[in-house]
């Protein structure tokens, strides 16, 4: 096992406990917040190590900064309430809920396999020079396209979280 | 070399936990985090599917790149646009559980 393929691994590994780390945070919004922040770091490795760097840096830069500085603003302003397990009907429901989607994911993972050898990337691949030509060139319209969506977003986001004046 | 086929089950994997975190949470705040766990494993299996077919070295493909970059922009605009409606439902019920928001429900 070569030691790039040995970080991956140790990666996917933080991924996934910092996934359950989100999710199972019942006490406390902030802790599951900062599980959150480990499983966007150690994607960002994942994709450094797949070869798309640039991925990477906007991974941290975006996720790993922005997204999650969102929701600890959300979860300060709001004082972090705790949530109690739910009374009994619901409990069932909840309970079978998480069967369903371990299932639903087991069978991705059983459908998904059986894929060829990643084969060796270029030196372009993932590096910002080339994925910057193809954002401004061949995706110049989507470019545009999600420029609009992100003003629209602001507007609405502050419209949303403003205070009534009266 | 990384085995696709573990990154794909990765990419599954963070999937479900996201499906869990939506169905089972009763924290606005934790659901939207789990639909975020969502659109990076959406992200992980469209950079491992251009890892895959990564072009020439002379005309590098990088069209999943160019898609994840995308989903982190409209990503970031979701949580935006959640967080604020979040807040406004905090204000009006002071309370984020989804349950309270049943106005519209008949």
């Amino acid at each position: 096992m070569s030691f790039s393929t040995l970080l991956f691994y140790i990666f996917a590994l933080l991924v996934v406990a910092g996934a359950v780390g989100t999710i199972a945070n019942i006490r406390n919004t902030v802790a599951a917040a900062m599980s959150l922040v480990l499983t966007m770091v150690s994607l960002a490795g994942i994709y450094v190590l797949l070869g798309a760097h640039m991925i990477a840096v906007f991974q941290i830069m975006v996720y790993g900064g922005a997204v999650v500085v969102l929701f600890l603003f959300a979860v300060m302003l709001h004082g972090g309430e705790h949530e109690d397990l739910p009374p009994g009907r619901m409990r069932l429901v909840k309970a079978a809920s998480v069967l369903v989607a371990i299932c639903v994911m087991a069978g991705l993972v059983r459908a998904l396999v059986g894929f060829p050898e990643l084969p060796a990337a270029g030196a372009g691949f993932g590096r910002a020079r080339e994925v910057g030509i193809a954002l401004y060139t061949d995706y110049v319209l989507l470019v545009e396209m999600v420029s609009q969506v992100l003003l629209a977003a602001i507007v609405g986001a502050l419209v949303l979280a403003k205070r009534k004046i009266d | 070399m990384i085995p696709l086929d573990h990154v794909i089950g990765l990419s599954a994997v963070l999937f479900g936990f996201g499906v869990i975190g939506v169905l089972v949470r009763r924290n606005l705040i934790v659901m939207l985090m789990s639909v975020e766990l969502m659109l990076n494993a959406a992200n992980l299996a469209f950079v491992a599917f251009n890892r895959l077919w990564p072009g020439t070295d002379a005309s590098p493909i990088l069209d999943g790149q160019v898609f994840v970059l995308l989903v982190i922009t409209i990503a970031a605009a979701e949580v935006a646009v959640g967080l604020g409606i979040l807040l406004a439902l905090f204000r009006n019920r002071d309370s984020v559980d989804p349950e309270e928001a049943s106005l519209l429900k008949w």
